[in-house]
């Protein structure tokens, strides 16, 4: 019984999405469509290991397609850059210089956020299952894992938006362990 | 029977030669069915001054980049080829002739992982007596805690309770922080995504060829049998190895298809010469003996036999033949005549036996061992030649050999001479010109980069280039070499080493840089990182007092304690203790041992888009004082070794012109009758030489090679006109001071054989026999006319 309900609600999902008259294609050609982005965000993290979550601000910068930058200006300022597969992260003095092929978990993670951007559908769709609840004017893109050694890192990233703006990022870790980032338009070049 | 006796004698005589002729071209089987031929380029690469350099050089050659095989998929789709990729190396990762073979596939990162965390703690530079003070560890503690909270958090998270200073991310940080390919559909991709890459380590060294091949037919075979093979995909290779393999294959081809070519091409000519069968086969006696002395001589003088050497030998066959000509067209009557051409003519050719020999005897001493392989080829081939058309030769001739009358051709010929005079005018402008042209171009006159010896197709230059830059394989141009008696000694230099080099990093004069301590530190310093440990007591309480201010409770790094108790006793890393791991591959070509002389190579990459300032670097590591620290540009200094031993061929040849000209002195006592020698022969070589630039050939070191054969060929028809203008003593009636149509005759087909035989180099695609053939040829024929138009007859 439970296996056919299952696979009722896997037929019926895609029939929801177009039911709405609105679908993850649509959504997808729409971000797409942003070819270079600058934002504020706030972002708060709760990790098990520490005592109290952690809060930080700082600026978003987007140039399609793949390069994305977080600078975190608050409590103390570092950056991260992401620029065809390699990721920069400065933290004072200290630059850490990652090649994201080389850790598969951090390379579906970051994927997951920069083609959500880029509305890269196939890209997306090489790690996770998307669900797409709400609409075009207040909409919910879920990206569940598909592969076992990214779910063991990350259960669930969930990113809403206004149209073809993101909103906030929420992301939910295999150990419980949160991080929920708010995210708001500063310019557009 | 009146001739009997003298038959009989004659038969006495030409037994003993016949006999001793025999027992030579035995013994030059006996020697040859030995002898190893070669392919190895390194024979027409100069050799370092000093045998210590040299051999560094040679390990650098063998160790760090050689045994790289750079691997393109190209054609299909993008699936095709990653799914293609994946499948050839799965297969050659199980064959044992592969160290490994990298397409992007994560395979051996968590063992390699597993390694670094095990040893962090004697790997780590970061870890001091400071670190581990209470300050410290607070310090340390506060930024493993930001990084948590930072985007690399999920990286660091499950390490945190284990490695709370951060050690593991420093030695990540120091490993993985080269630049690499994109990955599509799971392997390497080039930038553009038009093929898929792969980087392939070999476990053979790229100067064993064989091995080269075996491993490129290895991965010809992953892909044809891969099951995602498609029609449309093409595989491509390259890399030191693979180059090696292509001009092997290229040399072994162009010096069959020239030795038969030329054979067949010499053959034919002198067939129509002769319109004798039994003439050509007794012709080609001298130049059989000449090749067999040439390849024997260098097997035994050097131990192994050039490639290149045999391909020249071809050529040579051109000129070998010559002495058979003059013999065969020489003689008026055939017979008994021969005796006569042996008192008429053979001191002539004997004398341009000698100057050729003068000649090349310069290139014995050359510094590249291909070069003296040439000069004694030629030597030993040309004596053997001479010798046998006069000794032997005569000997074998039936007593009714005769060849077709060639005295109209003669006629022909004497009547050109005769008006040769006329174009003295013409010839002096058309040298001026040339003279001028030298002049003008002498500053780049010749060629002085090492490159331009190269037998590798700029086609496959061109793809090398590309895949180097698709993968980022190193070119290993600029290294830092380290030198000392122990593996411990140089670990250590290599250590204050790179710490200089770390301060260029950090002010950008350097993009990045290797070094084998890096993964395998000195003794000493493992020692001092391994005290650096605090006991567990002392630890924790410190620890108890650095987490005050944190959001973290100490109780959390309880395993932190346990590995640092852990790693206070570990016993210190050996060398052995990396293998199976990818850090042993780089210790092994950055570490290297040759008896007890050990060196460590330290391989710099320049800035992006900038290139290293050695004087900078020069000096900051001579600042350190360090004793045996070497910066090595070896482009520049394989060019600037290149261009020195140019020079000293240039001034070899001038020697030998000199040889040349203090032989004919002493021979001839006449120095009007030298020059007059000397005059047509400096003509060909100035105006040879002027063409070669006009067609815009930058003369590289075989050009000099090709002159010096211009010089050696060309003194023959110089002294045969010499001759005519000086008849010996011993010859009766030679009143006529004019040369006969027969040696005219005879100088003409000599000629045209060399110049078939060289000219057909000239079609080579190796630059090093093209270069010879394209001088040669023209230079030979310019070499007759000159001899010709300057012959004295008009200052009768």
């Amino acid at each position: 019984m439970r296996r056919l309900s299952a696979a009722a609600a896997l037929m019926l999902a895609p029939v929801i999405g177009h039911a709405a008259g609105w679908d993850i294609d649509q959504l997808l050609h729409g971000l797409a469509q942003i070819r270079s982005d600058h934002a504020g965000f706030v972002e708060k993290k709760f990790i098990a290991m520490l005592d109290k979550p952690v809060e930080s601000s700082g600026e978003l910068f987007y140039t399609a397609p793949d390069h994305l930058e977080k600078r975190t200006l608050k409590p103390k300022p570092e950056s991260m850059i992401l620029d065809h597969g390699t990721l920069v992260i400065e933290r004072g003095r200290q630059i850490h210089r990652l090649q994201a092929q080389d850790y598969p978990e951090l390379a579906a993670f970051i994927d997951s956020i920069r083609g959500t951007l880029a509305g890269d559908r196939r890209a997306l769709e090489r790690n996770y299952r998307l669900e797409l609840n709400g609409s075009a004017e207040h909409w919910t893109l879920q990206l569940l894992p598909l592969d076992e050694k990214i779910r063991a890192v990350v259960k669930r990233i969930r990113i809403a938006g206004v149209r073809d703006a993101v909103r906030s990022i929420e992301i939910t870790q295999a150990d419980g362990d949160s991080s929920l980032m708010f995210i708001e338009k500063l310019v557009r070049p | 029977m009146k001739p009997a006796p003298t038959r009989r004698g004659l038969t006495a005589l030409a037994r003993t030669s016949i006999v001793l002729w025999l027992a030579f071209i035995l013994a030059c089987g006996v020697v040859i069915s030995r002898s190893r031929v070669t392919t190895d380029l390194s024979a027409f690469l100069p050799r370092s001054p000093t045998p210590a350099q040299q051999l560094l050089l040679e390990q650098i050659r063998d160790g760090l980049a050689s045994r790289l095989i750079l691997v393109g998929i190209e054609g299909a789709d993008a699936p095709t080829r990653a799914r293609l990729s994946k499948q050839i190396a799965r297969r050659l990762r199980a064959e044992p002739a592969f160290v490994s073979v990298n397409n992007g596939e994560p395979v051996g990162v968590e063992r390699d992982r597993a390694f670094l965390f095990d040893h962090r703690y004697l790997l780590s530079p970061a870890v001091t007596p400071a670190r581990f003070s209470v300050d410290g560890l607070h310090a340390a503690l506060r930024d493993s805690i930001d990084l948590l909270a930072s985007p690399a958090g999920l990286l660091v998270k499950s390490l945190l309770p284990r490695d709370p200073t951060g050690e593991m991310v420093q030695l990540l940080d120091r490993l993985d922080s080269s630049a690499r390919p994109q990955m599509i559909d799971g392997a390497w991709a080039s930038r553009d995504g038009a093929r898929a890459l792969m980087l392939i380590q070999t476990r053979a060294s790229g100067s064993d060829t064989d091995a080269q091949q075996q491993a490129m037919a290895a991965i010809r075979q992953a892909f044809d049998a891969a099951p995602g093979a498609s029609a449309a995909a093409k595989l491509v290779m390259t890399g030191p190895g693979v180059f090696s393999v292509t001009s092997r294959e290229t040399i072994e081809a162009q010096v069959s298809r020239l030795s038969i070519v030329s054979v067949a091409l010499i053959a034919a000519l002198l067939l129509m010469v002769y319109r004798s069968f039994s003439a050509l086969a007794l012709g080609f006696l001298p130049v059989i003996s000449g090749a067999l002395a040439g390849i024997a001589a260098v097997s035994l003088c050097f131990g192994v036999v050039h490639g290149i050497t045999l391909g020249f030998g071809t050529a040579l066959i051109g000129e070998a033949v010559d002495y058979s000509i003059y013999l065969f067209v020489q003689s008026e009557q055939g017979g008994r005549d021969q005796q006569r051409w042996v008192k008429r003519f053979w001191p002539t050719v004997r004398l341009g036996v000698l100057t050729s020999i003068c000649g090349f005897a310069s290139l014995l001493l050359s510094g590249f061992p291909g070069l003296a392989q040439l000069g004694l080829y030629s030597i030993a081939g040309l004596i053997a030649a001479a010798t046998v058309t006069r000794y032997v030769l005569p000997h074998l001739l039936p007593p009714d050999f005769r060849i077709h009358d060639v005295s109209a051709i003669g006629l022909v010929l004497s009547r050109l001479v005769q008006r040769a005079a006329a174009l003295r005018w013409a010839a002096a402008v058309l040298l001026l010109a040339a003279c001028t042209i030298l002049v003008l171009h002498r500053a780049d006159l010749w060629d002085d980069k090492i490159s331009s010896l190269s037998p590798v197709a700029q086609a496959d230059v061109a793809l090398d280039t590309s895949l180097r830059a698709d993968t980022g394989a190193p070119d290993v141009r600029y290294l830092v070499v380290v030198s000392g008696a122990s593996r411990e000694s140089v670990l250590s230099s290599s250590e204050h080493v790179s710490a200089v080099l770390q301060a260029q990093v950090d002010r950008g004069e350097l993009d990045g840089f290797e070094s084998p301590s890096r993964y395998l530190p000195s003794a000493a310093t493992q020692h001092a990182r391994q005290s650096s440990l605090p006991s567990p007591g002392i630890l924790e309480a410190r620890l108890a007092q650095a987490v005050q201010g944190l959001p973290v409770r100490a109780q959390l790094f309880a395993p932190f304690l346990a590995d640092v108790a852990a790693a206070r006793s570990q016993p210190l890393l050996q060398a052995a203790d990396l293998e199976r791991t990818s850090m042993a591959m780089a210790v092994d070509a950055l570490l290297l041992r040759q008896g007890d002389h050990w060196s460590a190579l330290l391989p710099l990459t320049a800035p992006k888009g900038a290139s290293i300032n050695a004087g900078r670097i020069r000096a900051a590591l001579s600042a350190t004082g360090l004793p045996d620290v070497l910066f090595v540009d070896m482009k520049a200094e394989s060019d600037q070794l290149y261009s020195g031993y140019l020079h000293e061929a240039i001034l070899l040849s001038l020697g030998g012109l000199i040889a040349i000209i203090a032989l004919l002195l002493l021979v001839l006592r006449s120095p009007m009758r030298v020059v007059r020698i000397i005059a047509p022969l400096a003509a060909a070589v100035i105006t040879v030489t002027a063409g070669l630039t006009v067609f815009g050939q930058q003369l590289i070191i075989l050009h000099l090679v090709g002159l010096l054969l211009v010089v050696a060929v060309g003194s023959n028809y110089a002294l045969f006109f010499d001759r005519a203008d000086h008849p010996p003593m011993a010859e009766p009636g030679a009143t006529a001071r004019s040369i006969s149509p027969r040696t005219l005759a005879s100088m003409l087909f000599a000629n045209l054989t060399t110049v078939a035989g060289f000219g057909l180099l000239s079609f080579s695609n190796l630059s090093i026999l093209q270069a010879m053939g394209v001088t040669v040829a023209p230079g030979v024929i310019l070499a007759l006319i000159y001899s010709a138009i300057f012959a004295g007859q008009a200052d009768a």
